[in-house]
Parts: C-alpha cells; sequence; structure tokens
C-alpha cells in the first residue's frame, strides 16, 4: 500500500496508534421540547484511539446519534451541550463556528446516513468534492479536480472521469455513499464518524460499502467512530464497543467481550432480541417487554428497571454508575447486578428474558394436500420508462417483474425478499391490485382473480389483507383505534352489536388490552401501532395477510415481539403469510418457505432451511454471504462473497442470464461454459423436494 | 428537446386559437361599439355611422360569422389585428402599450424578485426571532391590502407635503423636453408605480421563499455543507438559497409574465397606458377588436409563462433535465 499522504496528499503528523484522538467525557445534550426539556445525552464518556474502530449502539432514542452530532459541533442553537469534547489536546465544545468549521472536514470526516438527502441535489458529485477540497486545502481548480478523481477512485466510482460530474440523483445508492465517503476522506482526517452509515443500503451493497470504509480507514489511519442500530454491522466492524440506552452508555467493552459475556441485562436482552440469520430451527425470539423511557422525565433509578426482569428495589431508586467489570478492566457495565450475572450462583444470562415458548403448530397435511391459497402464475409488469418531469418522453420499458411464479399453502409463510428494483414490492401490488390489469394470472383461494367479477372481489378482499410498512401512515391519527378497527367491519355490512364484540376481541388477539380502544394511534409506541395495523387486517378473518416490510421500521428489541405475535397468530388462526422483506434474518425466523427475486424474476426458491442452509444460486449465496452476523468471532472468519458493482437497471437486463453481469461464478467459468449464461435465459432448475434455482451452474454453497 | 419544444409550441397556437376566437364572438356579443357613437352629441346620422363601423369590420349588422372571418384572415394573413372602434390600428396601439407595460414591469419585476427572495431568505435564517416576526405581520398585512389601496395611500403620502415630492401622473411630464431631461423625468414617473408594484409582490414571493427556504434549512445536505467546513452563513448561501430559489422561480416567472396585464390599478391610478389599462378600457370602450387583442396578447403570455417556468425549473435543477 502506497503511504497515506502520498494518496492523498497532505502531509500531517499522524498520531501514534494507540494514542487518545477524541475524548469525550461527561458529554450532555438536552434541548426544549413540546412536553419540556429533553436530555437527549446524560453524560456519555468514551476515548476514542487512533486507528481503531469504536462503535455506540443503540436503539432510536438512545442519544448515540445526538452524541456524534455534538461532536461535530453541528447541533441545533437551542440545544445546551456541557462536557468536554477533545479532539487531540484541543477542546472542541465551545469553540465559534469560524474555528470549528477549520475543523469539520479537515480533521473529522463525516459520513451521514442516507446519501441521497445527504448531498445537495442541484451540484454534481465532483464540484462537491472539490468544494471539501478546497476549503481547506490551498488548490487550484485543476489541481481539485485531479484529486478529487483519485478519491472517486480509491472508494471505487467506475470510471470517474465520466462520472465525475454526474448529479447526485445519477448515482445509485451504493454509489452516493461511496461519494460520501471520498468526501470524508479528502482531507486525510484523523476522525471518520459514520452516523449510521448504510441503514439505507441493500445488504449486498452495505458489504461494499463497508468495505470501502475499511480501505478509507487504511489509506488515512482515521480512527473510526461509527454510529449504529445494526449489531451484525458492529461485529464485523469495531474494536470496541459502546451500549447506550437513554442517553448514556451502560456497557463498554472490546467487540468480543461484549457479544461473548455482555453483563448488562439491555445488552444481554438486545442480543437475544436479534433474529439471526445462523440460527438453527425456527424458535421464538426472546423480545424486551416494554419501551425505552421518556427523556423528558426519567424516573429515578436505572433508566431500564421498568424493563429488566432482574430489577430490584435498588434500581428504581439509585441510578447505577458505569463500573469496570473486574478491577482495571475495559470492559464495564452500568448495573447494580452486574457481578452477579453468570457469576456461579448468580443470575445466568440464558434465559434472563423470559423466551415464549414456540408456537405448537398443528401436525398438519404434508405440503402438496394442504389447499392452495395464492397461487401466482406468469406474472408480468412492464412499465413505460419515462425521462424528465418537465419533458417527458418514454425512453424504453422497465421490467418491474418479469415472469414470476409461486404458491403459498394453506398455514404457511413464503417470503419473497430481494434487494431494492428487485420487483418484490410491484409483484405484491399486481396481487393485491385485484381490479388491476395484469399478465399473467393471480388466483386467491383457487379463484382466478382475473374472471371475478366487483361483488366477487369484495368477498375476496375479505380473506387477503394487508399490512402495510409504517404503522403510522397507514393509520388514520384523527380516528380512535375502536373505529380504524370498526371500519373494515362497517364496510363489510357488520351490526354495531357485533362490531362492538369484535373489537376487543382483536386488541387482545394482538397483545393489547380492549381499553386501548378509546386512543389514538399518536399514544402508542411503534410496536404497538404495528400491532394495531395486524389486528386491522385480522378484522374480517381473512385467510391470507400480506406483509409488507412489517417489522423493518422497528427497533430490534421491539421487532422480536411482533415477529413473535405473527408467529402465534398464525399458529392460532391457520393464517398464510406472504411476507415481503429484504432482512433475510427475520425472514429465516419467520418464514417457512422463501423465494430470492433479482431483476423481477425468481432466482431461487423452497423450503427456508433448505435455501439458507444449501444455497445453490450464485445470488443467494452472495446474499447470505452479505448478511453480518451479530457474533466477532464469526465475522472475522466469513470469507464474503462482495457483488461488483450495482443492480443493472430492470429497463436494461442482460441478454441470458439477467445475473451475468454480477455473477462471481460466471467470470470463474470456462468460455465454453459461459457461453450458455450469455444467450441462454436459465429455468428454475428442480434441486430437490421444495428447491429449486434458475441457474445453468446451481450448486450448493455455504455460506454461513 | 427541439422536436418537443415544437410539437408543444403547436399546441400552444391551438389553444391560443380557440381562447381567441371564444372572446371574439363573445365581445361582438356583448359589446356594442355603435354606442360610441350613438351617444356622441350631436349625433351623426345613422347610416353613416355604420358605414364607418362597416370600415372598421364593427358594423353589427355584418353577420358575426363575416365579420369573425375577416378578422381571422386579417390576423393570419397580414398580421392585422383591425381597428378600433375610432379607426386607430389596434397593432399601433397593442405596440405603444406592450412598450409602456413592459418599461413599468422591468424594474419592478426584477426588483421583485429578488427583493422577495432575499427577505423570505432572510426571514427564514431569523424564524421566529423579533425581525420574522414583524416582517411576518407587515407582509400579511400588505398581501391583504388591495393594489388600489396601496397605490392611492402612496399617492397621498407624496403628496402630503407642499407639492408632490416626486411626479407621478403619466410617464413622463410633456413640458419638459430634451433626450437626458425626458429620461431623467420619465424615470421619476416611475418611482411610485414600481414602489407600488413592489410593496405588493416582494411580501407575496417572500413568503413562498421562506417557507421553502425552511424546509432547506433542516435539510441533509445542509449539514453535510457544514460537515466539509462551511461556514453557517457559507453553507447557507451556496446550498440552501441555491437549492430553496427552485421552487420559488416557476411563481416569479408566472406573476411577472401575468403582470403585463394583471397591473390594472397601477397603471388606472398613475396614468400609465399600459397593457392592464387598456384592458379595462376597451371593454369600457365597446371595443371588439382591442378586447380580442388583449385577448389573444394575453393567452399567448399566459401559455409563455408556461413554458418559461419550465425551462427556468430545468435550469436550476439537474433531476428535471434528464
Ligand atoms: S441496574 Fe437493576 S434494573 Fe438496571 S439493568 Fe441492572 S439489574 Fe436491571
Ligand atoms: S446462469 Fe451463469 S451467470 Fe447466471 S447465475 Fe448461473 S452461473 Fe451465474
Amino acid at each position: 500500500m502506497t503511504h497515506p499522504t502520498a494518496v492523498l496528499g497532505v502531509p500531517t503528523s499522524r498520531p501514534a496508534a494507540g494514542s487518545p484522538v477524541l475524548t469525550v467525557s461527561d458529554l450532555r445534550v438536552s434541548f426544549p421540547g413540546e412536553a419540556g426539556r429533553v436530555h437527549a445525552v446524560r453524560g456519555v464518556d468514551f476515548t476514542l484511539h487512533a486507528g481503531e474502530t469504536l462503535a455506540v449502539v443503540g436503539e432510536s432514542g438512545s442519544g448515540k446519534s445526538v452524541t456524534a452530532t455534538a461532536v461535530l459541533g453541528l447541533l441545533p442553537d437551542d440545544a445546551e451541550v456541557s462536557g468536554s469534547v477533545r479532539l487531540g489536546d484541543r477542546e472542541l465544545l465551545g469553540l465559534s463556528d469560524r474555528r470549528m468549521s477549520a475543523i469539520r472536514g479537515r480533521d473529522i470526516g463525516m459520513v451521514f446516513q442516507d446519501p441521497l438527502s445527504a448531498l445537495t441535489p442541484v451540484f454534481s458529485v465532483g464540484t462537491q468534492l472539490v468544494e471539501a477540497l478546497r476549503i481547506h486545502q490551498d488548490l487550484t481548480a485543476a489541481q481539485a479536480r485531479e484529486r478529487a478523481l483519485e478519491l472517486l477512485d480509491l472508494v471505487g466510482i467506475p470510471d470517474p472521469r465520466r462520472r465525475v460530474d454526474a448529479f447526485p440523483h445519477e448515482f445509485s445508492g451504493g454509489m452516493r455513499q461511496r461519494a460520501m465517503i471520498a468526501m470524508a476522506i479528502a482531507n486525510d482526517p484523523e476522525v471518520i464518524i459514520a452516523d449510521e452509515p448504510t441503514t439505507a443500503l441493500d445488504v449486498t451493497i452495505q458489504a461494499q460499502v463497508l468495505e470501502v470504509l475499511r480501505k478509507a480507514q487504511e489509506v488515512t489511519g482515521a480512527a473510526i467512530l461509527m454510529i449504529t442500530h445494526d449489531l451484525g454491522v458492529v461485529a464485523g466492524m469495531a474494536d470496541r464497543v459502546v451500549v447506550m440506552y437513554a442517553g448514556k452508555p451502560v456497557e463498554t467493552g472490546t467487540a468480543d467481550e461484549l457479544f461473548a459475556t455482555p453483563r448488562m441485562p439491555y445488552t444481554i436482552g438486545l442480543l437475544g432480541s436479534v433474529p439471526r440469520l445462523d440460527a438453527g430451527d425456527r424458535t421464538a425470539l426472546t423480545p424486551i417487554e416494554g419501551t425505552p423511557p421518556s427523556m423528558v422525565d426519567l424516573p429515578a433509578g436505572c433508566p431500564f428497571a421498568a424493563r429488566c426482569p432482574v430489577a430490584v428495589d435498588r434500581c428504581r431508586t439509585e441510578e447505577p454508575a458505569l463500573r469496570a467489570v473486574t478491577t482495571g478492566a475495559a470492559h464495564a457495565t452500568a448495573c447494580h447486578r452486574a457481578q452477579e450475572i453468570d457469576a456461579p450462583g448468580g443470575i445466568p444470562s440464558p434465559g434472563m428474558f423470559p423466551t415464549p415458548a414456540s408456537p405448537r403448530r398443528p401436525g398438519g397435511l404434508p405440503r402438496a394436500e394442504r389447499p392452495e391459497v395464492l397461487r401466482v402464475t406468469n406474472l408480468t409488469k412492464h412499465f413505460p420508462l419515462l425521462r424528465g418531469s418537465v419533458f417527458k418522453h418514454r425512453v424504453g420499458t422497465v421490467r418491474a417483474v418479469d415472469g414470476v411464479d409461486f404458491d403459498i399453502r394453506e398455514g404457511e409463510t413464503l417470503a419473497l425478499v430481494g434487494e431494492s428494483g428487485c420487483g418484490k414490492t410491484t409483484t405484491m401490488l399486481q396481487i393485491l391490485d385485484l381490479a388491476g390489469r395484469r399478465a399473467g394470472s393471480v388466483a386467491v383461494l383457487g379463484k382466478d382473480v382475473g374472471r371475478l367479477d366487483g361483488r366477487g372481489r369484495r368477498e375476496l378482499r375479505r380473506d387477503l389483507q394487508v399490512v402495510f410498512q409504517d404503522p403510522m401512515a397507514s393509520l388514520d391519527s384523527r380516528m380512535p383505534v375502536g373505529d380504524i378497527l370498526a371500519e373494515p367491519l362497517r364496510t363489510h355490512g357488520w351490526d354495531r352489536a357485533r362490531i362492538a364484540g369484535r373489537v376487543p376481541e382483536l386488541l387482545r388477539l394482538v397483545g393489547l388490552l380492549p381499553e386501548h380502544a378509546e386512543r389514538y394511534p399518536a399514544e402508542f409506541s411503534g410496536g404497538q401501532r404495528q400491532r394495531i395495523g395486524i389486528a386491522r387486517a385480522l378484522a374480517l378473518d381473512p385467510k391470507l395477510i400480506v406483509l409488507d416490510e412489517p417489522v423493518s421500521a422497528l427497533d430490534v428489541s421491539i421487532q422480536a415481539g411482533v415477529i413473535n405475535l405473527l408467529d402465534e397468530l398464525q399458529a392460532e388462526l391457520g393464517l398464510s403469510y406472504l411476507f415481503i422483506a429484504h432482512d433475510l434474518s427475520v425472514i429465516r425466523h419467520i418464514a417457512d418457505r422463501v423465494a430470492v427475486m433479482y431483476l423481477g424474476r425468481i432466482v431461487e426458491a423452497g423450503d427456508v432451511e433448505d435455501v439458507f442452509a444449501r444455497p445453490a444460486h450464485p445470488y443467494t449465496q452472495a446474499l447470505l454471504s452479505a448478511v453480518p452476523l451479530p457474533d466477532p468471532r464469526k465475522e472475522r472468519q466469513r470469507r464474503r462473497i462482495i457483488l461488483q458493482g450495482d443492480l443493472p437497471s430492470p429497463a436494461d437486463t442482460p441478454s441470458g442470464c439477467r445475473f451475468r453481469t454480477r455473477c462471481p461464478k460466471y467470470r470463474d467459468l470456462a468460455p465454453a461454459e459461459s457461453g450458455r449464461c450469455d444467450t441462454e435465459d436459465p429455468a428454475a432448475g428442480v434441486l430437490g423436494e421444495d428447491h429449486s434455482a434458475a441457474c445453468h451452474f446451481a450448486a450448493a454453497l455455504e455460506v454461513l | 428537446m427541439g422536436r418537443y419544444l415544437l410539437r408543444r409550441l403547436g399546441n400552444y397556437a391551438i389553444l391560443v386559437f380557440i381562447a381567441a376566437s371564444a372572446t371574439y364572438f363573445l365581445a361582438s356579443f356583448t359589446l356594442h361599439p355603435d354606442i360610441n357613437y350613438l351617444s356622441k352629441n350631436p349625433r351623426p346620422p345613422l347610416h353613416s355611422i355604420y358605414t364607418i363601423l362597416h370600415g372598421y369590420n364593427l358594423d353589427p349588422h355584418t353577420p358575426v360569422c363575416l365579420r369573425y372571418w375577416r378578422w381571422l384572415t386579417g390576423i393570419v394573413l397580414h398580421g392585422d389585428f383591425g381597428r378600433t372602434y375610432d379607426g386607430a390600428s389596434v397593432n399601433t396601439e397593442l405596440g405603444r402599450r406592450v412598450l409602456v407595460s413592459t418599461e413599468l414591469l422591468f424594474v419592478a419585476t426584477v426588483l421583485g424578485a429578488v427583493g422577495g427572495v432575499a427577505v423570505g431568505a432572510w426571514n427564514a435564517l431569523r424564524q421566529y426571532r423579533p425581525s420574522d416576526r414583524v416582517s411576518t405581520i407587515l407582509s400579511y398585512v400588505l398581501l391583504a391590502t388591495p393594489v388600489v389601496v396601496i397605490a392611492v395611500g402612496l399617492r397621498t403620502l407624496d403628496t402630503a407635503g407642499d407639492g408632490p415630492l416626486v411626479q407621478y401622473i403619466g410617464m413622463y411630464d410633456p413640458k419638459v423636453h430634451g433626450t437626458l431631461p425626458v429620461v431623467l423625468n420619465n424615470l421619476e414617473h416611475l418611482v411610485l408605480p414600481t414602489l407600488t408594484l413592489l410593496l405588493a409582490q416582494i411580501p407575496f414571493f417572500s413568503r413562498y421563499q421562506r417557507s421553502t427556504m425552511l424546509d432547506v434549512l433542516g435539510s441533509d445536505f445542509l449539514r453535510t455543507a457544514r460537515a466539509k467546513g462551511l461556514r453557517r452563513r457559507q453553507a447557507v448561501l451556496r446550498h440552501g438559497l441555491r437549492t430553496a430559489v427552485i421552487p420559488v422561480m416557476p411563481l416569479v416567472v408566472y406573476n411577472v409574465v401575468l403582470l403585463f396585464t394583471g397591473a390594472t390599478f397601477t397603471e388606472e391610478i398613475y396614468g400609465w397606458h399600459g397593457m392592464g389599462e387598456w384592458l379595462v378600457d376597451s371593454i369600457t370602450s365597446n371595443d371588439v377588436n382591442a378586447v380580442a387583442a388583449v385577448a389573444i396578447f394575453t393567452a399567448g403570455i399566459v401559455l409563455i409563462a408556461g413554458l418559461l417556468s419550465d425551462l427556468v425549473y430545468a435550469a436550476l435543477d439537474p433531476r428535471v433535465r434528464t
């Protein structure tokens, strides 16, 4: 590797590896809020050493992002900040905007979450990168442009000379995030703060971007402060971890310690609630009951006490301080009972949080004998590709869904998975749009939807319900929950008395209380709102529920409870689910069968255990290998298949096998063989009893 | 793009034709140019009235379709918009009035747009501070005040002392001679009407600019700009304002273009014989051909405004270009 300064051309004196570069002590941040002051950060301490990666993990509202923003000095004017943030030996808190601006972008680089909104839409990527360079370095326009090209090349933008003048919207999400990283390292910073840098990205793109981030760290020698909620990403990236809860660190230590021997009930619960791709049999997840406390008037004592299964009286009166687990160790927790956890005769961490029993499924008939609830045959949806919102004109055809077949039998869950642009959402909409015109056929409960009249469709709607991703957007905020649940009943002609009986029943079914009917959606937490959404879908006793990313907006500790609920409901009511999702770990937990989509086609389908244990299509293999596991040891040993490039546009699908342009196997094939991939569109080949893959050279490969 | 523009212009031509024809028929049925002669004292002999009107293609005894046909062929074949009821050329009048309106509106709109954007952006930056509150109240007061009141108010203020502070009747004082003095005098006459228009436009634009700017101020890309090391002010001006003017521009373009026939009160009150004044005058004087000409002009500029605002939008926002 070339020396960093040779690449970036900024001569800097680097702090020796291991010496502290960023020291945060007793950082406190509060904002004025409608209900009173919000104490978002309540005393954070950590030290970031040169060259290391420190992850700050927490769920929404834990104060992790506010901490990062405070370090950069970008909090809104009305925020009150105290404590200390030192970069080397300079105190950053209280610096004027002018002096802080000289540090931002030069000593501290920043990568934000959503790369589309984080780049100015009206300036080209190159312009923005050049600006970042010229703010801090004395470069001519030509020099800066040259440097920008080097940086874009470094972060893996193909053909930077051609791409440098493109606008952010012309870049894919992954490319934009690469450009963001290029900007963050433009001035060879000492610290890179990455705030959820891959949260908005698909998993194969996430793997690419994390790779770029590692490379950027290698080249610049910068320390990375990584803010994230994703324990898998933490396991793969971090040397050390700070777990935050309610504005405070509750456990810190090396990644290995923290994942292997967590000592604070919240961390233990968090790790237990994560659905794991490498989990064996389908078991219930362990949710953490309750919700995080309000940051406006925090109750006395340990903020986790209300949700902690091992809380004692002391926990409710005295807030525990962060203390080393054994004297002198780096592993520290904020828990009164830390010494007892996993100690001989103390509290064992396995089973600390009660795991609900896995619902008993009726043994039932073999799949082939159960009735078909949904059958989709050769479903195809093409859209005209239009360009320009002012000068609209058609320039091609988007093959959003291009011949999709699958079926769902009674009582089972089929997960339709794929990355954005694979066509899973269009497939779902085509199924839901009973009245719409379509190519191919959709049969619900044995009835071909295309042949139904209005009355038949109305009846079918009762059996086919949907739950959307965003629980807030799909519930009318001006209606009390009782009315929301009564609405579908009323439209289907139920009388008042029956409705009045049904609503409390529904609420109980999803784990809420009958008296919740009086309240409005805004009074509920995200997880509860999603439960309301599920209750509404259940109102008419449907047979098939389409679940559109039902848990992806929820924090993991909450998500676990909703997944368990869906599982229980299925067993109890004999429901069938079509589960649209991008999160493979969640799918492993909830689905019986899975269909993996790529560019409008199903490339591999079958029994979940089969497909996940022995993926046969190169895309499925790459997809599974890209999912980070919440286990640092496993993460270090895994060989990741990193896909090259982005998803081709569905308006321009490659000839032959549509995965060919990115297929790692294709590249290794002898020309005689790969010719087949160029010309022949692979049909789904049967590999096992319930397992098929559309690849000429399908072969099982273990990737987990 | 070229083909697209041509097709769009073709569509526009059809729309203008329909609008103009409809106006012509409506005006011919409802307006009676002969009244102008019949009410004269002494009244000219009837047959000579109608002979005169016949010469101007305004004779109510000619079937309306025939009149329409003559009018239409005049425009299409000779670019001739006909005669006013008293025999003047509509073309000449139109040309003169467009020039007058242009002069009146040019300064006002440029200043109005720039001022509106600046005030709006400034307000957004100081949201809820006293200056923002004061200018919010002020702009709502101005927005709620009819232009007539503003114009008359300004005139009254101007003449409150001994004699007018600045002259305002007409475009210039006919007693002034020589090129330079006339130009200077003309500028002096421009002050009050321009001020009137500004007082109506700046609050309007600034409200929009303020709200788009507020959206942008909380945006992620502004945060990125600052994370790169731009100071607050630099980031707001370079990245924020540049993005926040985009949605305001179509509004500005429409308003500016439509002012051509929309500045009626200002023109009437300050005695500028522009298009806005003509629109009203031609109706009150039962002048069919003039009304039709104004209609064609208005239809034309509405469509041009649409085209122009799209072009401006595309020029400012790369997202709609591709
Ligand atoms: S201090 Fe008490 S309530 Fe808090 S985590 Fe420890 S045991 Fe649970
Ligand atoms: S058919 Fe060829 S290109 Fe397609 S997935 Fe299989 S090996 Fe790769």
